[in-house]
């Protein structure tokens, strides 16, 4: 992968990072309004959407540390 | 200039290029790290709702006299504190032998409603929501849900408040 092309694949996956982290934070405020109301029943789905929306934006920032690994090395051998 | 291989590199470089070829990678890992770590405190914080929700048990309060059978007129309210003094309350009398009362706080940011009796509903005056007086359910306006119930019982010529029904 070239520099350039490196840097676009990093900017996109952190574009969507930031995507998925609004999604998480309307996620925790609408939990918390829904549990002082007294209503728990979506706390449990919304903790389950919030941990596999956190696998997720692991799993964006390991891509994001592989690209990163991979565009230094081939600079390293130039 | 020629890097040398990774293994021989200094821990710090990783972290803290000199170079400015690769100083755009390290900005971009590291604000990508932060946002990653704010995902962890976002699920965190669904987490500990959960758990207290798991470990917070419903609490119960005793029940408190309102008023007395005949203390209002039909379509006459009657304003109180239940469960506890900071919890405003508005006891309407719907029928000769009818009485509802709800959380006195708009569940959208806590005005007081008042009785609209012309109307027959429960209106908030700071954004025009209203409820219905029969359930408490939501008529108009921005209030998400309805407004909690409290629960009345008959005990002799006294009416009592037992639960708030959320």
């Amino acid at each position: 992968m070239t520099r350039r092309g490196g840097l676009t694949a990093i900017d996109g996956a952190i574009a969507l990072i930031a995507i998925l982290l609004i999604i998480q934070m309307w996620l925790l405020t609408a939990t918390l309004e829904s549990h002082l109301a007294g209503h728990p029943e979506p706390i449990l789905p919304a903790a389950i959407i919030s941990a596999v929306l956190f696998c997720a934006c692991g799993g964006l920032f390991l891509f994001i540390g592989r690209i990163d690994v991979e565009v230094r090395s081939r600079d390293d051998h130039d | 200039m020629r890097r040398k291989p990774a293994q021989e590199e200094p821990l710090w470089r990783d972290e803290f290029s000199i170079q400015s070829a690769t100083e755009k990678y390290v900005a971009r890992r590291q604000f990508a790290k932060f946002l990653v770590l704010t995902s962890l405190g976002m699920f965190i914080g669904n987490l500990w709702i959960l758990v207290r929700s798991w470990f917070l048990s419903k609490p119960s309060f005793a029940p408190q006299r309102v008023s007395g059978l005949n203390e209002i007129a039909v379509g006459e309210v009657k304003l109180f504190s239940y469960p506890t003094a900071e919890d405003p309350c508005i006891m309407i009398r719907t029928g000769p032998q009818q009485f509802v009362a709800y959380s006195q706080k708009c569940t959208h940011l806590s005005c007081a409603v008042y009785f609209a009796r012309e109307q027959s509903r429960l209106e908030c005056p700071c954004h025009e929501g209203y409820f219905a007086v029969e359930d408490g359910s939501v008529l108009q306006g921005p209030p998400p849900r309805p407004l909690p119930r409290i629960r009345l019982q008959r005990d002799g010529n006294d009416i009592v408040a037992t639960e708030v029904q959320l």
